[in-house]
This record gives C-alpha cells, sequence and structure tokens, in this order.
C-alpha cells in the first residue's frame, strides 16, 4: 500500500474517532471561547484598537487551544498501546505523520471557522484590507502550528508530564511563525504594513519545519 | 488464511514442519538504567514451532517478545527472524499481541481490523471476517470495542495479530481476563496455525493450558533463560516454581 493510501485510512480513522469522541473539538472550542470572553472583559478597545491588537489575541487563543488538540490526537494512540501495533506493521512511519498533521489542520480550522465571527463581534472588527487574505494567513499559520506541534506532541507522548512538555518545546520554536501571523494578520485588519513578507515568511517556516519533520518522524516515532 | 479442523497436536504431529531457525538470539542483553532486563542472552527457536514462555514476573519475558518484534532495540547483541536482522524488514512476517489490546475502543472490531490490515496492505473485508470468525466472534457485531467483555478484546486483540497471515505469532498473556473455555478455544486456534507451519511464541503465566499444545516450555529468569523443557514439568503443574529441565 502506498504511502498516500495509507495517509488516507489513517486520516479517515482519526476523523471517525473524533467524530465519535469530540475529545479535541469539544476542549478547542470551549478553551477558544474562554479566551474570547475573557479578553473582552479584561479590554475595552475601540473599533481602530481592536484591529491593532485582534491579530495578536486571535492568534494566542488559537496556539493554545490547538495544544488541547495536539495532546488528544496522540493520546488516544497511547490508549492501549495502539500506537505499538503501528510501530510492528510495515506501514510508513511518515504516513502517519501527515494524516495526524492533516487531522489536526482540519480541527484547528474548524475552530477557526467557528470562532472567527465571535471574535469579530466581540472586538467589533472589521477589515481595512482585502479580507480574503485572511484565509491564506490562515491556512498558513495554521499548517505551521499543527505540523511542529503534531512533532513535538509525538515526541512529548512518552515522557511522563507530556501535557506540560508539549508548549515547553512548542512555543518558543513557534515564535517565527507566531511573529509572522500576528504580524500579517494586523496588516491586513488595518490596512497597513508588509502583509507579503510575513505571507512569504510563513511560507517558508512552513516548508522548512514540515521537510525537518518528515525527516525525523520515524526515528521519533521508532523511539523507546 | 484457513484454519484446518485438526486437533490440537503433539510433538509427533510436527516431525514434518520446517526446522530452520524461525528467531535466533545472539547474546542479547537490553539494559533499562542500572537494570538488565536481558542478560546476555543466545538461542535458536526453530520455525513451525509453538512456544511457551514461562517464568516469574520481571523474568525478563515481555521484553524479550518486544527486543524480538523490534520494538526495544538490544543494549547489546543482535536478534533475526527468518534470517534477517533487519527487524523493519521482516514487520510484514510477523503479528504481535501485546497485554494491552492495541485496539481503538471508539471502534468495533471490524472497523479496528480494517484499519490494521490496511497498514499491511490489505483492502478487502474478507481477511478481517476470517480472522474474527477463527476467535469465535461475529463479523458483524457492530458494538465498539469499548463496550466488549475483557474476553471479547483479547479474543479480537488475537485476529488483529492474525489478520495478514504472519508466520510468526508473538502473544503476550494471550490468556489473561480470559475465561477457561475461551482461553481453550484460544489455544486450539493456536494449535491449528502452529499445524499450518507458523511459529508461535506464548508468554503466559497459565502454561497448564499449553500442556500437550506447546512443543517446548521455555523457561526465563533474571533475564536469561534458564530451562528449555519439551513438557511442562510436573511440579510447576502442581503450583510449585519451575523445574529446571533441560532438553
Amino acid at each position: 500500500m502506498s504511502l498516500g493510501e495509507i495517509t488516507r485510512v489513517s486520516l479517515a480513522k482519526d476523523l471517525r474517532l473524533e467524530w465519535r469522541s469530540k475529545d479535541a473539538i469539544n476542549s478547542m472550542l470551549f478553551f477558544a471561547l474562554l479566551v474570547v470572553v475573557i479578553f473582552s472583559f479584561s479590554f475595552d478597545p475601540t473599533a481602530e484598537e481592536s484591529r491593532h491588537i485582534a491579530g495578536g489575541i486571535v492568534w494566542v487563543a488559537f496556539l493554545f487551544a490547538a495544544v488541547v488538540a495536539l495532546n488528544q490526537t496522540w493520546a488516544r494512540e497511547l490508549r492501549n498501546q495502539v500506537l505499538d501495533a503501528y510501530r510492528v506493521s510495515p506501514a510508513p512511519a511518515n504516513a502517519l505523520f501527515i494524516s495526524k498533521a492533516v487531522g489536526n489542520f482540519i480541527f484547528v480550522a474548524v475552530l477557526e471557522a467557528l470562532m472567527a465571527p465571535l471574535f469579530m463581534v466581540f472586538y467589533n472588527l472589521r477589515s481595512i484590507g482585502p479580507a480574503y487574505q485572511l484565509v491564506v494567513v490562515g491556512a498558513l499559520a495554521t499548517w505551521a502550528l499543527v505540523a511542529n506541534g503534531t512533532f513535538f506532541a509525538a515526541m512529548s507522548i512518552r515522557t511522563r508530564s507530556r501535557e506540560v512538555m508539549l508548549p515547553l518545546i512548542l512555543f518558543p520554536i513557534s515564535i517565527p511563525a507566531l511573529l509572522a501571523m500576528v504580524s500579517a494578520t494586523t496588516a491586513i485588519l488595518t490596512g497597513e504594513g508588509a502583509y507579503r513578507f510575513w505571507v512569504v515568511l510563513l511560507v517558508v517556516y512552513d516548508v522548512v519545519f514540515t521537510t525537518v519533520c518528515l525527516l525525523l518522524f520515524e526515528t521519533v516515532l521508532h523511539a523507546e | 488464511m484457513s484454519f484446518s479442523s485438526a486437533p490440537a497436536n503433539s510433538l509427533a504431529t510436527n516431525s514434518s514442519q520446517p526446522t530452520s531457525a524461525a528467531v535466533t538470539l545472539s547474546h542479547v542483553s537490553k539494559i533499562f538504567g542500572r537494570f538488565a532486563a536481558l542478560r546476555d542472552m543466545s538461542a535458536e527457536f526453530a520455525a513451525g514451532k509453538l512456544y511457551a514462555i514461562l517464568g516469574d514476573n520481571g523474568a525478563g519475558k515481555t521484553t524479550l517478545l518486544r527486543a524480538m518484534v523490534g520494538l526495544a532495540q538490544p543494549t547489546r547483541g543482535t536478534i533475526s527472524l527468518l534470517g534477517n536482522e533487519d527487524l523493519r524488514a521482516a514487520t510484514h512476517h510477523i503479528g504481535y499481541m501485546a497485554h494491552p489490546t492495541l485496539l481503538y475502543e471508539e471502534m468495533s472490531g471490524m472497523e479496528n481490523l480494517r484499519y490494521f490490515a490496511a497498514l499491511y496492505g490489505i483492502r478487502d473485508d474478507q481477511p478481517c471476517e476470517r480472522a474474527i470468525r477463527a476467535v469465535g466472534l461475529d463479523p458483524a457485531l457492530t458494538r465498539r470495542v469499548g463496550h466488549y467483555s475483557q474476553g471479547m478484546r483479547q479474543r479480537l486483540s488475537l485476529a488483529r495479530a492474525l489478520v495478514h497471515d504472519p508466520k510468526i505469532l508473538f502473544l503476550d498473556e494471550p490468556f489473561s481476563n480470559v475465561d477457561v473455555v475461551s482461553a481453550r478455544e484460544m489455544v486450539h486456534v493456536l494449535a491449528q496455525m502452529r499445524d499450518l507451519g507458523k511459529t508461535i511464541f506464548i508468554v503466559t503465566h497459565q502454561a497448564v493450558l499449553l500442556e500437550g499444545v506447546a512443543d517446548e516450555f521455555v523457561f526465563m529468569a533474571a533475564g536469561q533463560i534458564s530451562a528449555r523443557a519439551r513438557e511442562l514439568p510436573s511440579s510447576l503443574e502442581r503450583g510449585a516454581p519451575p523445574a529446571r529441565t533441560t532438553l
């Protein structure tokens, strides 16, 4: 069976498990909703101020919420040690990585689609720049979060305090991507700043880190 | 995979089976920190036989099994499966049943087996249905594994290990939490598979179940093979510690 076929089968399995348990999506939604509500009570920005700070709030909320999904995605492989069944099979390690990363991308994208209208309402947001660009930034930024996050979550699953370990590893390495996604979003919302530069930075970040993750994932999967 | 209706057999019925080595251990040690789980172990296991691996808790049975399937890398020494020291290259021929079930509880038995079969390049449902029937379960059962009884989970776990028709089966405590009747049925299935030429390793504390079925009893103590015997020592049948009977 090809890499693509096993990726498809593994992704379908993950989507089915999430559809039945709703572990990741429920906890992400609840977490992101809390962040929106708490921040909206903490600040009372004008529409102009909102455009300047919303990019930061939105992406920090999504980053924290994504960590919940990233932990869940591997936690279900640890129950009953199911991951060992994959490790003793001839299936390529990268098929598992790609399926998990794509699965997490879908979960986080669903979260973003559900939370975006709430952000607009709570922060009185209206984009001055072309709003369709937010979709491009959203896709690139989400992949930056989930590709690294899936990889580092796999690294931390065998550690004793994996829920704490993942943010400790993931957040520092995500700083360049976070800077790019926040700046690009702010540039679109305010109609000012170098949108293209930040998008290119996100593309480069995605390509470099996805490549590195693919090269190293087999070692991580088969590590004891 | 097709299972004959031949009864659980004895050593004599295996005389026509191939006797080349299925697994060869050469000075294998596995050390965790300051604890040696396996200590300079060398042994050869012929193909087409059923081995019962016995020993007290902490004797190294599970570590040995994990090392043989490639889940634990030996600290020293080499393991060869079917003449191949690259265990990754032999994964098509390995069936592994661990102490945990290695199953997704949110999926049904067939859904689980379809997924694991796909990892071995199997696309159609027939091998999955055969494996489920072979362990006495119903492939049409739509109930999720999380709602199965412990015995049903163990049977399905065995079916998962069988689904790709492996040449070597490694089973860790397959009869734990299984009632005696079900356990005897599982033994019968395994004996049939051995008769078809498969090599089977069973780690168990219920050695009596394999009496008259296992070709060899391998006793482990303190990370080493302390004895190998063709028959279960009578002292063990009475519940006493294993005698050091050698072949």
